[in-house]
C-alpha cells in the first residue's frame, strides 16, 4: 500500500486536500450559522430597521442630489441601501471574529489548529467562510429592500457579488486583527464599540460625502481616509454595474494589508497560556 | 539543552519499519509563561505500538507539553518531533501522524456526530466520500452508529469521550495522546475507553501517550514517565520505576519520588 510510504517521506498536500479543507470549513460555517437562527434575524433586523425607520425618517430631511452612480434622483432609502449591505458585512466580521475569540477559550478552536495544513491557510479559510456567511445575511436583505422599492438593475446584483466577497474579506480580516489583540471574551464589546460604531456613522454610509464636507471639512478627510467608506463605494458602484477604482484599490489594499496582519499577529496561545500563569491546568 | 538528537533523518530512512524513529520524541524541551517556568528540560520518547503513561498531578505541565507537541506553542526550546518530522520544522508532516483528543471538550455540540467527523476528515483533506466511510465504520466501533445524526449535545460525557477518540483515529494516525481523558467519566465509561485504547495499541501498533493522574490506569506492561512541578522525575518501564522507587506499587513509587504527601482520591 501507498500508505506506507507516506509514514516517512514528506509529501505535503495537494491542491485537492487545500480545497476540501477550505470547503469544510466553509461548510461547517454555514451549518453553524443556520443553527444559530438569532444570529440570522438579528443580522437581518438591523439593517431593516435602519432602512424602514431611519431612512423613512430622514428622507425629508436629506436631499440627495444627482451623484454617480445613480442617473436620476433617488429615495433616501436607496441611497443608504449599499451602506446597510456593507454595515451587515461589518457586524458579521466582528461577530466572526467574536466566535473565534469564543472559540479559542472554549477549546473549538484546538480542532481547527491541529489540522495539518498551513495555519496561514486555515485562517484564510476561516476568514472565507465569515464572508460567504455574509452573503446569505446581504442578499437576503437584497431580497426584503426589492419589496422596499430598493431595485437596482437584475445583473447588478451579480456584479456587486465580488464586490461584496472582497469588502467581505476586508472586514473579516479586520475584526481577526482585532479579535488577535484581545485577550479575553469580555472585553470584546467595548473594542466592537470603538471600532463599529466610528466606522459606520464616519463614512459614506448614511450620508454623502458632499454633505458631510459642507458641515466640516476635518470630518470629511477623516471619512475619506476610513476604509469603510471605501467598502461602502465599492458596493454603491458595483451594484449599478460600474467600478470605482479608487474605492477599489483601497479595499484591496486594505485587505491585503489587514489579512497579513491578522495571519502573523494571530496567536493561538493567547487565551490558552492564560490559564497557565492562573495556576490552573499547567 | 541542544544536545543533537540520535534520531534517524526522515529522509534518509524511507522504510517505515526502521525501528529508531520513535512514534513521539521529546528532547530537552523547556517552556516558560513569563516568568513561571511550566517545563524545564523534559526528555522522554514514546515508541509505536506502546501505551506510555504520563503521569504528574494538575499543573505539572502534562497540558503545556500536549500543547506543544500539538504546535498550540511555540517550541520556545528543545526539539520535538513525530515520526522523524520536527513538529516547528515540517508541522504539515508531523500532524498528519498524530491524533489528540484534549482535556477539554473540542466538539460542535450542536452539529451532528456525523458533522462533526466530516468536518475533522475535511480539515485533514480527506475527501467527501472517503471520510463518510471512515466516519461509519469509525462510529460503528464506538457503537454510536444510530445516534449519527443526533446532535452531539445529546450525548452523555462518556459518549462524547468515545466521538472524540473516534475523531481523532479519523485521519489514521500512528500516534494518538490523550489528555486526561476519563476525566468526569463514571466507572463504566472509563472501562470502555480504557480498553478502547490498550486495543489500538496491540491491534493497530498506534503509539499512545496516555496522560493521567489516575494510578489505576496504569497497567505493569506500560511505560511510564513521571512529571512532577515540570521536570521529568523518573522514566522507563512501569515495573522497573516502581522497583527502583523501592516501592510496591505506582501509587507509593510516585509519593516517593515526589515527596507528594496526599494524593488526590487516594489516602497519603
Amino acid at each position: 500500500m501507498s500508505s506506507i510510504t507516506t509514514r516517512d517521506a514528506p509529501r505535503g498536500f495537494s491542491a485537492q486536500e487545500y480545497l476540501t479543507c477550505l470547503t469544510g470549513i466553509v461548510w461547517r460555517e454555514g451549518l453553524r450559522f443556520l443553527h444559530q437562527r438569532e444570529r440570522f434575524v438579528s443580522a437581518l433586523v438591523r439593517p431593516l430597521v435602519w432602512l424602514f425607520i431611519f431612512a423613512a425618517g430622514f428622507r425629508q430631511v436629506l436631499g440627495i442630489s444627482i451623484i454617480p452612480p445613480y442617473e436620476t434622483y433617488i429615495l433616501y432609502e436607496v441611497y443608504i441601501a449599499p451602506g446597510l449591505m456593507a454595515m451587515i458585512q461589518l457586524f458579521n466580521g466582528m461577530q466572526s471574529s467574536l466566535s473565534m475569540v469564543y472559540d479559542r477559550e472554549m477549546g473549538n478552536m484546538r480542532t481547527l489548529l491541529v489540522s495539518p495544513l498551513p495555519r496561514g491557510f486555515l485562517l484564510f479559510c476561516k476568514l472565507l467562510a465569515g464572508t460567504a456567511v455574509s452573503l446569505l445575511q446581504v442578499y437576503a436583505f437584497l431580497l426584503i429592500a426589492w419589496f422596499w422599492d430598493i431595485t437596482p438593475p437584475p445583473s447588478g446584483y451579480l456584479t456587486v457579488l465580488p464586490a461584496l466577497i472582497l469588502s467581505g474579506l476586508m472586514l473579516g480580516s479586520l475584526g481577526m486583527l482585532i479579535s488577535s489583540g484581545i485577550k479575553q471574551l469580555e472585553n470584546f464589546a467595548g473594542v466592537m464599540n470603538f471600532v463599529i460604531f466610528p466606522m459606520f456613522f464616519a463614512s459614506s454610509a448614511l450620508y454623502p460625502l458632499w454633505r458631510v464636507q459642507e458641515g466640516s471639512p476635518y470630518l470629511y478627510y477623516l471619512c475619506e481616509a476610513n476604509p469603510f467608506t471605501h467598502a461602502v463605494e465599492l458596493i454603491r458602484f458595483a451594484l449599478y454595474g460600474q467600478i470605482n477604482w479608487i474605492s477599489l484599490a483601497v479595499v484591496a489594499i486594505c485587505t491585503i494589508v489587514f489579512m497579513i496582519g491578522a495571519i502573523l499577529a494571530y496567536d493561538p496561545s493567547r487565551g490558552l497560556a492564560r490559564r497557565g500563569p492562573a495556576g490552573g491546568e499547567g | 539543552m541542544t544536545t543533537p538528537a540520535p534520531i534517524a533523518e526522515p529522509h534518509e530512512t524511507p522504510r517505515p519499519e526502521a525501528a529508531a524513529v520513535p512514534a513521539l520524541s521529546i528532547d530537552g524541551v523547556s517552556h516558560a509563561y513569563g516568568a513561571r517556568r511550566a517545563l524545564t528540560d523534559v526528555s522522554f520518547s514514546v515508541q509505536p505500538a506502546s501505551f506510555t503513561a504520563l503521569l504528574g498531578l494538575n499543573g505539572a505541565g502534562k497540558s503545556t507539553l500536549f500543547s506543544l507537541i500539538t504546535r498550540l506553542f511555540g517550541i520556545q526550546s528543545g526539539r520535538v518531533s513525530i515520526f522523524g518530522h520536527d513538529v516547528s520544522k515540517s508541522p504539515g508532516e508531523a500532524l498528519r501522524l498524530l491524533g489528540v483528543v484534549f482535556q477539554p471538550r473540542t466538539l460542535d455540540l450542536d452539529l451532528s456526530l456525523t458533522q462533526n467527523l466530516l468536518y475533522h476528515a475535511a480539515l485533514h483533506g480527506i475527501g467527501r466520500r472517503e471520510a463518510a466511510a471512515r466516519s461509519a465504520e469509525l462510529l460503528g466501533r464506538i457503537g454510536l452508529t444510530e445516534r449519527a445524526g443526533s446532535k452531539v449535545r445529546d450525548l452523555s460525557g462518556g459518549q462524547m469521550r468515545r466521538l472524540e477518540i473516534a475523531r481523532a483515529l479519523l485521519h489514521r494516525p500512528r500516534l494518538l495522546l490523550l489528555d486526561e481523558p476519563t476525566v468526569g467519566l463514571d466507572v463504566k465509561a472509563r472501562a470502555d475507553i480504557i480498553s478502547h485504547v490498550r486495543q489500538l495499541v496491540t491491534e493497530q501498533g498506534i503509539g499512545v501517550l496516555w496522560a493521567t493522574h489516575l494510578f489505576d490506569e496504569i497497567m505493569a506492561g506500560d511505560d511510564l514517565v513521571v512529571l512532577h512541578q515540570g521536570k521529568v522525575l523518573a522514566l522507563g518501564p512501569m515495573t522497573r520505576v516502581v522497583a527502583e522507587a523501592g516501592a510496591q506499587d505506582v501509587n507509593t513509587a510516585f509519593m516517593r519520588l515526589t515527596g507528594a504527601q496526599t494524593m488526590p482520591g487516594g489516602g497519603a
